[in-house]
Protein backbone atom coordinates (compact mmCIF):
# COMPACT_ATOMS: atom_id res chain seq x y z
CA UNK A 1 0.00 0.00 0.00
CA UNK A 2 2.47 2.34 -0.82
CA UNK A 3 2.91 4.75 -4.33
CA UNK A 4 5.28 3.50 -6.67
CA UNK A 5 7.98 5.64 -7.22
CA UNK A 6 7.45 8.34 -9.57
CA UNK A 7 9.64 11.89 -10.62
CA UNK A 8 8.37 14.72 -8.63
CA UNK A 9 7.80 18.49 -10.47
CA UNK A 10 6.67 21.17 -8.09
CA UNK A 11 6.29 24.41 -10.19
CA UNK A 12 6.15 27.65 -9.05
CA UNK A 13 3.46 29.10 -11.14
CA UNK A 14 1.41 28.10 -14.20
CA UNK A 15 3.76 28.96 -17.78
CA UNK A 16 5.94 26.31 -15.46
CA UNK A 17 3.71 23.92 -15.03
CA UNK A 18 2.31 23.93 -18.24
CA UNK A 19 6.09 23.49 -19.43
CA UNK A 20 6.39 20.74 -17.18
CA UNK A 21 3.41 18.43 -17.91
CA UNK A 22 4.12 19.59 -22.37
CA UNK A 23 7.64 17.77 -21.69
CA UNK A 24 6.42 14.70 -19.72
CA UNK A 25 3.51 14.42 -21.58
CA UNK A 26 1.54 10.91 -21.90
CA UNK A 27 4.38 9.78 -18.61
CA UNK A 28 3.00 12.56 -16.56
CA UNK A 29 -0.38 13.04 -14.17
CA UNK A 30 -1.29 16.25 -12.42
CA UNK A 31 -1.52 15.64 -8.42
CA UNK A 32 -3.51 18.52 -6.93
CA UNK A 33 -6.05 17.32 -4.06
CA UNK A 34 -4.85 13.53 -4.72
CA UNK A 35 -7.95 12.39 -2.86
CA UNK A 36 -8.57 9.85 -5.69
CA UNK A 37 -4.93 9.91 -7.16
CA UNK A 38 -3.35 8.82 -3.86
CA UNK A 39 -5.16 5.88 -3.03
CA UNK A 40 -5.20 4.74 -7.13
CA UNK A 41 -1.34 4.89 -6.64
CA UNK A 42 -1.68 3.34 -2.95
CA UNK A 43 -3.23 -0.01 -4.70
CA UNK A 44 -0.83 0.32 -7.50
CA UNK A 45 -3.43 1.07 -10.20
CA UNK A 46 -1.33 3.36 -11.50
CA UNK A 47 2.26 4.15 -11.72
CA UNK A 48 2.84 7.28 -14.02
CA UNK A 49 6.37 8.38 -14.14
CA UNK A 50 5.90 12.11 -13.51
CA UNK A 51 3.27 13.72 -11.36
CA UNK A 52 3.05 17.77 -11.56
CA UNK A 53 1.93 18.74 -8.39
CA UNK A 54 -0.12 22.04 -8.56
CA UNK A 55 -0.67 22.84 -5.20
CA UNK A 56 2.23 25.74 -5.35
CA UNK A 57 0.39 27.36 -8.22
CA UNK A 58 -1.48 29.90 -6.22
CA UNK A 59 -2.95 31.98 -9.44
CA UNK A 60 -5.42 28.56 -9.63
CA UNK A 61 -6.97 28.58 -6.62
CA UNK A 62 -9.71 31.47 -6.91
CA UNK A 63 -13.72 31.00 -7.05
CA UNK A 64 -14.85 33.90 -9.11
CA UNK A 65 -18.91 34.28 -8.47
CA UNK A 66 -20.80 36.21 -11.14
CA UNK A 67 -23.98 37.05 -12.60
CA UNK A 68 -23.55 33.80 -15.50
CA UNK A 69 -22.47 31.98 -12.56
CA UNK A 70 -19.11 30.71 -11.01
CA UNK A 71 -15.60 29.54 -12.75
CA UNK A 72 -13.86 27.57 -9.81
CA UNK A 73 -10.07 27.32 -9.80
CA UNK A 74 -8.31 23.91 -10.44
CA UNK A 75 -7.21 24.35 -6.52
CA UNK A 76 -10.35 25.57 -4.88
CA UNK A 77 -10.89 22.59 -2.28
CA UNK A 78 -14.31 21.16 -1.96
CA UNK A 79 -14.58 22.43 1.38
CA UNK A 80 -13.49 26.12 0.45
CA UNK A 81 -16.61 26.47 -2.43
CA UNK A 82 -18.92 24.48 -0.08
CA UNK A 83 -18.29 27.55 2.45
CA UNK A 84 -18.30 30.04 -0.26
CA UNK A 85 -21.75 28.96 -1.03
CA UNK A 86 -21.83 30.75 -4.71
CA UNK A 87 -23.67 28.48 -6.41
CA UNK A 88 -26.91 26.53 -4.65
CA UNK A 89 -26.50 23.14 -6.73
CA UNK A 90 -23.14 23.32 -6.59
CA UNK A 91 -23.23 23.81 -2.70
CA UNK A 92 -25.77 21.39 -2.11
CA UNK A 93 -24.11 18.49 -4.13
CA UNK A 94 -20.23 18.68 -2.59
CA UNK A 95 -22.26 17.97 0.90
CA UNK A 96 -22.84 14.73 -0.73
CA UNK A 97 -18.94 14.33 -1.84
CA UNK A 98 -17.00 11.82 0.36
CA UNK A 99 -16.60 13.27 4.22
CA UNK A 100 -15.60 16.82 5.45
CA UNK A 101 -12.03 15.70 5.87
CA UNK A 102 -11.52 14.64 2.54
CA UNK A 103 -13.61 17.44 1.19
CA UNK A 104 -10.59 20.17 3.30
CA UNK A 105 -8.16 18.31 0.56
CA UNK A 106 -9.99 17.43 -2.97
CA UNK A 107 -10.59 19.87 -5.33
CA UNK A 108 -13.83 20.54 -7.73
CA UNK A 109 -11.74 20.49 -10.90
CA UNK A 110 -10.01 17.26 -9.98
CA UNK A 111 -13.17 15.57 -9.06
CA UNK A 112 -14.16 16.63 -12.80
CA UNK A 113 -11.40 15.55 -14.25
CA UNK A 114 -11.16 12.50 -12.79
CA UNK A 115 -14.65 11.35 -14.21
CA UNK A 116 -16.06 9.23 -11.91
CA UNK A 117 -19.37 8.51 -13.52
CA UNK A 118 -21.01 7.82 -9.95
CA UNK A 119 -19.40 10.94 -8.80
CA UNK A 120 -21.54 14.14 -7.97
CA UNK A 121 -19.83 16.95 -9.38
CA UNK A 122 -19.83 15.98 -13.12
CA UNK A 123 -23.42 15.49 -12.90
CA UNK A 124 -23.83 18.83 -11.44
CA UNK A 125 -21.70 20.07 -14.36
CA UNK A 126 -23.47 17.94 -17.10
CA UNK A 127 -26.93 18.98 -15.78
CA UNK A 128 -25.83 22.55 -15.60
CA UNK A 129 -23.92 22.43 -19.15
CA UNK A 130 -20.63 24.02 -17.54
CA UNK A 131 -17.30 23.45 -18.83
CA UNK A 132 -14.01 23.07 -18.33
CA UNK A 133 -11.17 25.28 -19.47
CA UNK A 134 -8.30 23.24 -20.67
CA UNK A 135 -4.49 25.13 -20.96
CA UNK A 136 -0.98 23.55 -22.62
CA UNK A 137 2.06 25.28 -23.59
CA UNK A 138 1.93 25.72 -27.20
CA UNK A 139 4.70 27.59 -29.51
CA UNK A 140 6.30 29.37 -26.58
CA UNK A 141 2.85 30.66 -24.82
CA UNK A 142 -0.43 29.54 -23.30
CA UNK A 143 -3.20 28.03 -25.47
CA UNK A 144 -6.33 27.31 -23.93
CA UNK A 145 -9.56 25.99 -24.71
CA UNK A 146 -13.05 25.56 -23.27
CA UNK A 147 -14.65 22.34 -23.66
CA UNK A 148 -17.99 21.60 -22.63
CA UNK A 149 -19.63 19.38 -20.32
CA UNK A 150 -20.70 17.06 -23.26
CA UNK A 151 -17.12 17.02 -25.05
CA UNK A 152 -15.71 17.02 -21.36
CA UNK A 153 -16.97 13.63 -20.05
CA UNK A 154 -15.50 11.16 -22.57
CA UNK A 155 -16.47 7.74 -20.45
CA UNK A 156 -15.66 5.93 -17.46
CA UNK A 157 -12.98 7.70 -15.63
CA UNK A 158 -11.60 9.77 -18.89
CA UNK A 159 -11.51 13.07 -19.54
CA UNK A 160 -11.07 15.55 -22.44
CA UNK A 161 -7.87 16.48 -21.25
CA UNK A 162 -4.98 15.71 -23.43
CA UNK A 163 -1.55 14.48 -22.36
CA UNK A 164 -0.28 18.09 -21.68
CA UNK A 165 -2.90 20.02 -20.72
CA UNK A 166 -4.20 20.94 -17.54
CA UNK A 167 -8.28 21.99 -16.49
CA UNK A 168 -7.43 25.03 -15.02
CA UNK A 169 -10.81 26.42 -14.03
CA UNK A 170 -14.16 24.84 -14.67
CA UNK A 171 -17.14 26.87 -15.05
CA UNK A 172 -21.13 26.48 -13.38
CA UNK A 173 -23.93 28.46 -14.89
CA UNK A 174 -26.14 30.52 -12.47
CA UNK A 175 -29.77 28.67 -12.21
CA UNK A 176 -31.39 31.81 -13.14
CA UNK A 177 -34.86 33.41 -12.40
CA UNK A 178 -37.65 31.15 -11.45
CA UNK A 179 -35.22 28.02 -11.44
CA UNK A 180 -34.81 25.54 -8.47
CA UNK A 181 -32.26 22.45 -8.20
CA UNK A 182 -32.27 19.29 -5.89
CA UNK A 183 -29.47 16.56 -5.76
CA UNK A 184 -30.93 13.33 -4.50
CA UNK A 185 -28.66 10.18 -3.97
CA UNK A 186 -29.00 6.68 -2.00
CA UNK A 187 -25.47 5.44 -1.03
CA UNK A 188 -25.14 2.06 1.10
CA UNK A 189 -22.81 4.31 3.86
CA UNK A 190 -22.96 8.03 4.57
CA UNK A 191 -20.40 9.22 2.27
CA UNK A 192 -19.88 6.13 0.18
CA UNK A 193 -20.34 6.65 -4.01
CA UNK A 194 -23.86 6.34 -4.16
CA UNK A 195 -25.83 3.68 -5.74
CA UNK A 196 -26.96 5.82 -7.89
CA UNK A 197 -28.09 9.57 -7.88
CA UNK A 198 -30.01 12.08 -9.74
CA UNK A 199 -29.44 15.93 -10.12
CA UNK A 200 -32.54 18.10 -11.12
CA UNK A 201 -32.71 21.69 -12.59
CA UNK A 202 -36.63 22.92 -12.85
CA UNK A 203 -37.60 26.30 -14.71
CA UNK A 204 -40.61 27.74 -14.12
CA UNK A 205 -42.16 30.52 -16.79
CA UNK A 206 -44.08 33.67 -15.23
CA UNK A 207 -47.08 30.98 -15.12
CA UNK A 208 -45.47 29.04 -12.50
CA UNK A 209 -45.81 26.22 -15.63
CA UNK A 210 -42.42 24.11 -16.19
CA UNK A 211 -40.29 25.72 -18.66
CA UNK A 212 -37.70 23.43 -18.75
CA UNK A 213 -36.74 20.28 -16.80
CA UNK A 214 -33.26 18.35 -16.93
CA UNK A 215 -31.56 15.69 -14.77
CA UNK A 216 -28.33 14.34 -14.77
CA UNK A 217 -28.20 10.65 -13.35
CA UNK A 218 -24.76 9.25 -11.75
CA UNK A 219 -24.07 5.02 -11.17
CA UNK A 220 -26.36 4.35 -14.13
CA UNK A 221 -24.22 5.03 -17.21
CA UNK A 222 -20.56 5.45 -18.23
CA UNK A 223 -20.90 9.05 -17.93
CA UNK A 224 -23.64 11.47 -16.26
CA UNK A 225 -26.52 10.38 -17.76
CA UNK A 226 -28.55 14.17 -19.15
CA UNK A 227 -31.70 13.70 -19.87
CA UNK A 228 -34.48 16.49 -21.19
CA UNK A 229 -37.92 16.00 -19.46
CA UNK A 230 -39.68 19.29 -20.33
CA UNK A 231 -42.16 17.45 -22.24
CA UNK A 232 -42.79 14.55 -19.85
CA UNK A 233 -43.00 16.52 -17.10
CA UNK A 234 -46.72 18.10 -18.80
CA UNK A 235 -48.10 14.85 -17.54
CA UNK A 236 -46.66 15.19 -14.15
CA UNK A 237 -43.64 14.61 -12.43
CA UNK A 238 -44.01 10.44 -12.19
CA UNK A 239 -44.30 10.64 -16.21
CA UNK A 240 -40.95 12.41 -16.20
CA UNK A 241 -39.56 10.07 -13.90
CA UNK A 242 -39.89 6.95 -15.99
CA UNK A 243 -39.04 8.90 -18.99
CA UNK A 244 -35.59 9.10 -17.04
CA UNK A 245 -36.07 5.54 -16.19
CA UNK A 246 -35.72 4.70 -20.22
CA UNK A 247 -32.42 6.49 -20.81
CA UNK A 248 -30.29 5.44 -18.25
CA UNK A 249 -27.72 1.94 -18.70
CA UNK A 250 -28.19 0.72 -15.33
CA UNK A 251 -25.40 -2.68 -14.47
CA UNK A 252 -25.58 -5.40 -12.29
CA UNK A 253 -22.63 -5.03 -9.31
CA UNK A 254 -21.83 -6.13 -5.92
CA UNK A 255 -23.55 -3.68 -4.67
CA UNK A 256 -27.05 -3.52 -6.75
CA UNK A 257 -29.13 -4.87 -9.73
CA UNK A 258 -29.37 -2.91 -12.61
CA UNK A 259 -33.32 -3.66 -12.22
CA UNK A 260 -33.32 -2.26 -8.54
CA UNK A 261 -31.10 0.80 -9.55
CA UNK A 262 -33.00 1.45 -12.64
CA UNK A 263 -36.22 1.86 -9.88
CA UNK A 264 -34.41 3.82 -7.66
CA UNK A 265 -33.75 6.31 -10.41
CA UNK A 266 -37.49 6.38 -10.83
CA UNK A 267 -38.39 7.31 -7.18
CA UNK A 268 -34.73 9.16 -6.70
CA UNK A 269 -35.88 11.35 -10.40
CA UNK A 270 -39.73 12.08 -8.94
CA UNK A 271 -38.02 13.11 -5.66
CA UNK A 272 -35.24 15.66 -7.49
CA UNK A 273 -37.32 17.05 -10.19
CA UNK A 274 -40.65 17.60 -7.34
CA UNK A 275 -38.25 19.34 -4.90
CA UNK A 276 -36.32 21.13 -8.02
CA UNK A 277 -40.40 22.68 -9.16
CA UNK A 278 -40.81 23.36 -5.63
CA UNK A 279 -37.63 25.61 -5.16
CA UNK A 280 -38.26 27.44 -8.38
CA UNK A 281 -41.91 28.28 -7.24
CA UNK A 282 -39.98 29.47 -4.35
CA UNK A 283 -41.05 27.05 -1.77
CA UNK A 284 -38.25 25.43 -0.84
CA UNK B 1 15.63 11.35 -5.91
CA UNK B 2 15.53 12.34 -2.54
CA UNK B 3 14.23 15.29 -1.24
CA UNK B 4 15.04 17.90 1.59
CA UNK B 5 11.74 19.37 3.21
CA UNK B 6 11.38 21.48 6.83
CA UNK B 7 7.75 20.35 8.67
CA UNK B 8 6.48 22.65 11.20
CA UNK B 9 5.26 19.81 13.27
CA UNK B 10 3.62 20.42 16.83
CA UNK B 11 5.64 23.50 16.77
CA UNK B 12 8.93 22.37 15.82
CA UNK B 13 10.26 23.07 12.77
CA UNK B 14 11.97 19.16 11.48
CA UNK B 15 13.60 19.23 8.56
CA UNK B 16 14.05 15.76 6.64
CA UNK B 17 15.09 13.96 3.48
CA UNK B 18 12.19 11.88 1.76
CA UNK B 19 11.73 10.50 -1.30
CA UNK B 20 8.76 12.04 -3.22
CA UNK B 21 6.36 9.25 -2.92
CA UNK B 22 6.59 9.23 1.46
CA UNK B 23 2.84 9.40 2.24
CA UNK B 24 3.02 12.24 5.14
CA UNK B 25 1.20 9.48 7.33
CA UNK B 26 5.25 7.59 7.01
CA UNK B 27 6.84 10.44 7.35
CA UNK B 28 5.73 11.20 10.51
CA UNK B 29 5.56 8.21 11.95
CA UNK B 30 9.00 6.82 10.56
CA UNK B 31 11.38 9.66 9.95
CA UNK B 32 9.89 11.61 12.82
CA UNK B 33 9.51 9.12 14.76
CA UNK B 34 5.83 10.21 15.91
CA UNK B 35 3.71 7.25 16.00
CA UNK B 36 1.01 8.58 17.86
CA UNK B 37 -0.64 8.77 14.26
CA UNK B 38 -1.85 5.70 13.18
CA UNK B 39 -1.95 4.03 9.81
CA UNK B 40 -4.98 1.40 8.68
CA UNK B 41 -6.26 1.36 5.51
CA UNK B 42 -4.11 3.60 3.57
CA UNK B 43 -6.43 4.57 1.01
CA UNK B 44 -8.43 7.37 2.56
CA UNK B 45 -11.43 5.59 4.50
CA UNK B 46 -10.56 5.01 7.72
CA UNK B 47 -9.85 8.16 9.15
CA UNK B 48 -6.91 7.02 11.75
CA UNK B 49 -4.05 9.06 10.19
CA UNK B 50 -5.99 12.36 10.07
CA UNK B 51 -3.79 14.88 10.90
CA UNK B 52 -4.30 18.83 11.19
CA UNK B 53 -2.66 20.64 8.41
CA UNK B 54 -2.67 24.34 9.00
CA UNK B 55 -5.43 23.65 11.48
CA UNK B 56 -7.77 21.89 9.15
CA UNK B 57 -7.27 17.86 9.32
CA UNK B 58 -7.07 15.90 6.76
CA UNK B 59 -5.37 12.39 5.75
CA UNK B 60 -2.17 12.18 6.35
CA UNK B 61 -1.90 8.92 4.06
CA UNK B 62 -3.47 10.86 1.02
CA UNK B 63 -1.07 13.66 1.43
CA UNK B 64 2.70 13.21 -0.06
CA UNK B 65 5.49 15.06 2.77
CA UNK B 66 7.08 16.64 -0.66
CA UNK B 67 3.63 18.26 -1.39
CA UNK B 68 3.18 19.71 2.47
CA UNK B 69 7.27 21.44 2.70
CA UNK B 70 7.25 24.32 4.85
CA UNK B 71 3.52 23.95 6.42
CA UNK B 72 2.30 23.51 10.13
CA UNK B 73 1.01 19.86 10.90
CA UNK B 74 -0.23 18.89 14.26
CA UNK B 75 -0.52 15.51 15.19
CA UNK B 76 -2.12 13.77 18.37
CA UNK B 77 0.98 14.17 20.05
CA UNK B 78 0.42 18.16 19.86
CA UNK B 79 -2.97 18.44 21.09
CA UNK B 80 -2.26 18.83 24.59
CA UNK B 81 0.96 20.51 26.75
CA UNK B 82 3.35 17.77 27.72
CA UNK B 83 1.38 15.02 30.21
CA UNK B 84 -1.52 17.30 30.24
CA UNK B 85 -4.48 16.37 28.35
CA UNK B 86 -7.09 18.52 26.17
CA UNK B 87 -10.30 18.98 26.72
CA UNK B 88 -11.32 16.37 23.86
CA UNK B 89 -8.61 14.06 24.83
CA UNK B 90 -9.94 13.94 28.78
CA UNK B 91 -14.29 13.55 27.14
CA UNK B 92 -13.03 10.74 25.21
CA UNK B 93 -11.78 9.15 28.94
CA UNK B 94 -14.61 10.23 30.71
CA UNK B 95 -17.14 8.75 28.65
CA UNK B 96 -15.45 5.82 27.30
CA UNK B 97 -14.91 7.26 23.76
CA UNK B 98 -12.39 4.66 22.96
CA UNK B 99 -11.41 0.67 23.78
CA UNK B 100 -8.96 -0.82 21.42
CA UNK B 101 -7.32 2.73 21.20
CA UNK B 102 -6.48 2.57 17.59
CA UNK B 103 -8.75 5.01 15.97
CA UNK B 104 -8.50 7.30 18.56
CA UNK B 105 -5.97 9.90 17.13
CA UNK B 106 -7.29 10.29 14.44
CA UNK B 107 -11.03 10.97 16.07
CA UNK B 108 -9.16 13.42 18.42
CA UNK B 109 -7.49 15.55 15.66
CA UNK B 110 -11.12 15.42 13.89
CA UNK B 111 -12.86 16.68 16.66
CA UNK B 112 -10.68 18.99 18.04
CA UNK B 113 -11.41 21.06 14.80
CA UNK B 114 -14.63 19.84 14.60
CA UNK B 115 -15.43 22.09 17.88
CA UNK B 116 -12.91 25.26 17.09
CA UNK B 117 -14.88 25.85 14.07
CA UNK B 118 -18.60 24.91 15.87
CA UNK B 119 -18.07 25.10 19.30
CA UNK B 120 -21.82 23.90 19.86
CA UNK B 121 -22.69 21.43 17.44
CA UNK B 122 -26.07 19.65 17.20
CA UNK B 123 -26.07 15.63 17.24
CA UNK B 124 -26.84 15.68 13.94
CA UNK B 125 -23.33 17.91 13.24
CA UNK B 126 -21.65 15.78 15.70
CA UNK B 127 -22.35 12.43 13.82
CA UNK B 128 -21.56 14.63 10.11
CA UNK B 129 -17.95 15.33 11.63
CA UNK B 130 -17.32 11.68 12.70
CA UNK B 131 -18.77 10.36 9.38
CA UNK B 132 -14.95 9.79 8.45
CA UNK B 133 -13.77 8.24 10.78
CA UNK B 134 -14.44 4.47 11.52
CA UNK B 135 -14.12 2.83 15.19
CA UNK B 136 -14.62 -0.92 15.16
CA UNK B 137 -14.96 -1.45 18.77
CA UNK B 138 -17.05 1.54 20.72
CA UNK B 139 -20.40 1.44 18.36
CA UNK B 140 -19.72 5.33 18.25
CA UNK B 141 -22.31 6.22 21.14
CA UNK B 142 -19.44 7.02 22.99
CA UNK B 143 -17.67 8.96 20.78
CA UNK B 144 -20.83 11.21 19.77
CA UNK B 145 -21.33 11.59 23.66
CA UNK B 146 -17.61 13.07 24.75
CA UNK B 147 -17.62 15.01 21.52
CA UNK B 148 -20.76 17.18 23.30
CA UNK B 149 -18.89 16.60 26.82
CA UNK B 150 -15.56 18.04 25.49
CA UNK B 151 -18.04 21.08 23.78
CA UNK B 152 -18.99 21.67 27.97
CA UNK B 153 -15.06 21.16 29.17
CA UNK B 154 -14.45 23.95 26.39
CA UNK B 155 -17.17 25.93 27.15
CA UNK B 156 -15.99 26.09 30.94
CA UNK B 157 -12.99 26.66 29.95
CA UNK B 158 -13.17 29.78 28.07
Amino acid sequence: MKPPPFEYHAPRDLDDALRTLARVGTDGKVLAGGQSLIPMLNMRLMAPAHLVDINRVASLDGVEAGAAGVRVGALARHSQVERGRSHPLLTRALRLVAHPVIRNRGTVVGSLAHADPAAELPAVLAVLDGSVRLARWESGRIATREVGAREFLVGPMESAVRPGELAVSAFFPALGPRTGAAFEELARRHGDYALAGVCAVVRLDEDGQVAAARVACTGVGPVPVVVDVTEASRDGWDAAARRVQEEIEPEDDIHASAAYRRHLVGVLAGRALGGAAREAAGGA
Amino acid sequence: MEHEITLVVNGTARRVTVPARRLLSDCLRHDLGLTGTHVGCEHGVCGCCTVLLDGEPVRSCLTFAVTVDGRDITTVEGLAPAGGLSAVQRAFAECHALQCGFCTPGFLCTVTALLRDNPAPTDEEVLEGLSGNLCRCTGYQNIAKAVHRAAELLAEES
